[in-house]
């Protein structure tokens, strides 16, 4: 990890512990374009679009289409009628725009490595679970469970979320309009969650790492999540974030609170730094 | 797993019965052991309907000997409520083995109950002014048209596709639950209660009854215990969340109200559409777009939240 970086997400919050071993962050190079993506994936054109219209299909066959859109080089799709039907849009390692009119069920756009997702309507339980990259934004409410163990990326909801955003959080950066329920943040490892309304009770319980910020009131904290100043850094990146989804308070980002992990709970100090970075 | 609805129109009653199946059918997945409906029809104050059954469906296939038992098992019936001055008004079969009667009648209704319970595999599903109980083995669309329940009309209802896991696939642990002997309380549940056993043998003590071994059964009688000691329904689901332990969902309707409650975890799910004509919760939002099938604007309720909503 580059000196700048560590010092700027230290300075931050995000974590405090120095990472040793190999890094897996490279520095993109044209000459190494080829691996920034998965062997596999397709070669599609944004400006190639298509629709999918789900009325009568069924989940499975539904991202079949998918699939077969991309291989054809379609790199823009629209799906139509979606019906709140479970487990939508899952498993797109490919860097493409997808535009949901309606609603999805549970687990949409789980384990996403690179598209552009945009829901019109509402998601269910568990929307974006696993997801490695690329941005995801939901236009009304979503349910529990919202970016459960998020891993890199921006999942965005413009309305409320249920109970348990983010847990297991290992990256990324979820971002709520509205607020949220109960054990938001529950052991969360690493990554960012901002929620401009409320937080329900045990915020951040038994976060190892990671920061929350919170713009409403907070019922209460959980285990070992503790609050932390507002830094100028903070400032800029929540106002810079919230800017760019167009969820910026007109009062601004000052009365923003800042969730940290106390770090009582750990017993990671007792590892190798090579068995450290296999547990997180 | 087990998945829960519940409908509530504002405006009057509808048909129900054809909005109730399609919503359960569409949670057929959570759940394909067994399904069941409590509706809520006119109310008719001098008049009840019980439902009940004289055995369990997997029984039939027990030989020929049981065909003759549920014989006599409904004439023992019979001759119980003509006992007990019961006037009989109708009588529907729409199965071998459960029954639909609308009776008249002005005596304890605990009395009543206790006595059709008395005949070898008698088990009340049902008595209510309004409620209409149906639960057997299968799917949504199975039970409804064995029981004709698509034409039945009504103000609200709440069902339930069950996946056994304590206790077995049969009617008697189905659900709805009457909430025995009080009329016309149901309750549908989807979760497990960790206290389950303190409570019963608490509620047993105080002369209560449980005719399984389900969980949930506990909440009707919880409920219904409660109500008769005067709280109001919101009161009692309040209450639930502090008393009893674990996780769960769970909607309780009375003849005029439909009330949620979530425990202190939210690990149960349920979406709620609330409109100025109906309500609509389930728990997934594919049930309820089973009957609004346009965008709707839906939510989830936060965790330990109640609400009660009026017919």
């Amino acid at each position: 990890m580059a000196g700048m970086s560590e010092s700027t997400s230290t300075q931050m919050g995000m974590h405090t512990e120095s990472l040793t071993g190999r890094d897996i962050k490279t520095k993109f190079t044209l000459e190494n374009e080829g691996g920034f993506a998965y062997h596999f994936a397709r070669d599609v054109d944004f400006n190639r679009r298509a629709e999918i219209d789900c009325a009568e299909l069924e989940p499975t066959e539904i991202n079949r289409r998918i699939r077969e859109l991309m291989d054809s080089g379609h790199g823009s799709i629209v799906i139509r009628n979606p019906g709140a039907k479970h487990s939508l849009i899952v498993g797109i390692l490919n860097r493409m725009n997808i535009v949901v009119e309606g609603s999805l069920g549970y687990f949409g756009c789980g384990l996403l490595d690179g598209p552009t997702v945009r829901v019109s309507g509402r998601v269910g339980w568990s929307f974006g679970e696993n997801m490695m990259a690329g941005v995801c934004v939901v236009e009304e409410n979503a349910g529990s469970t919202f970016g459960a163990a998020l891993r890199g990326g921006d999942l965005v909801c413009r309305g409320s979320v249920g109970s348990r955003t983010g847990i297991d959080q290992k990256g990324g950066s979820i971002i709520v309009g509205g607020d949220t329920g109960a054990f938001s943040g529950f052991m969360m490892q690493r990554g960012r969650i901002v929620v401009c309304g409320n937080a329900g009770k045990n915020l951040g319980d038994s976060m190892y790492d990671g920061t929350i910020y919170v713009g409403g009131d907070i019922r209460d904290l959980g285990v070992d999540a503790i609050q932390a100043e507002l830094t100028d850094l903070d400032r800029g990146w929540l106002t810079r974030k919230l800017n760019m989804y167009e969820l910026l308070p007109a009062q601004g980002v000052d009365h923003f609170t800042k969730i940290v992990a106390g770090k009582q709970l750990w017993s990671y100090d007792n590892l190798e730094p090579t068995e450290k970075k296999l547990v997180l | 797993m087990c998945g829960i609805a519940g409908l509530i129109y504002r405006d009057g009653a509808r048909k129900i019965g054809e909005e109730m199946t399609a919503m359960l059918q569409a949670l057929r997945h959570r759940g394909p052991d067994s399904t069941g409906f409590a509706m809520y029809g006119a109310p008719g104050p001098s008049e009840y309907v019980m439902r009940y059954k004289v055995a369990e469906k997997e029984d039939l296939d027990g030989g020929t000997r049981i065909h003759r038992a549920i014989k006599e098992r409904k004439a023992a019936v019979g001759a119980v409520l003509e006992e007990l001055g019961v006037n009989v008004l109708e009588l529907d079969e729409p199965t071998e083995y459960a029954l639909r009667s609308r009776i008249a009648f002005d005596g304890d209704l605990k009395r009543l109950a206790d006595q059709v319970e008395e005949v070898e595999g008698g088990e009340i599903l049902s008595i209510g002014n309004a409620l209409e109980l149906v639960k057997d083995l299968g799917d949504a669309a199975a039970v409804s048209e064995t029981y004709g329940l698509s034409t039945f009309e009504g103000t609200h209802g709440i069902g339930h596709t069950r996946m056994a896991t304590e206790s077995d696939v049969d009617i008697r642990s189905a659900h709805p639950y009457w909430a025995y002997p009080y009329n016309d309380i149901a309750v549908v549940h989807n979760g497990q209660i960790t206290n389950y056993w303190l409570m019963r043998r608490q509620l047993e003590r105080e002369g209560q009854r449980f005719v399984s071994h389900c969980d949930s059964e506990l909440l009707a009688v919880y409920t219904a215990v409660n109500l008769e000691k005067g709280m109001t329904l919101e009161e009692s689901l309040r209450r639930s969340i502090d008393e009893i332990d674990g996780v769960f969902t769970y909607l309780i309707t009375t003849r005029n109200e439909l009330g949620m409650a979530k425990d202190t975890m939210a690990a149960k799910p349920m979406v709620l559409y609330e409109a100025d004509d109906m309500v609509a919760l389930a728990s997934e939002e594919v049930a309820i777009r089973a009957v609004l099938p346009h965008e709707i604007d839906t939510s989830d309720p936060y965790d330990e939240e109640v609400r009660v909503w009026q017919a």
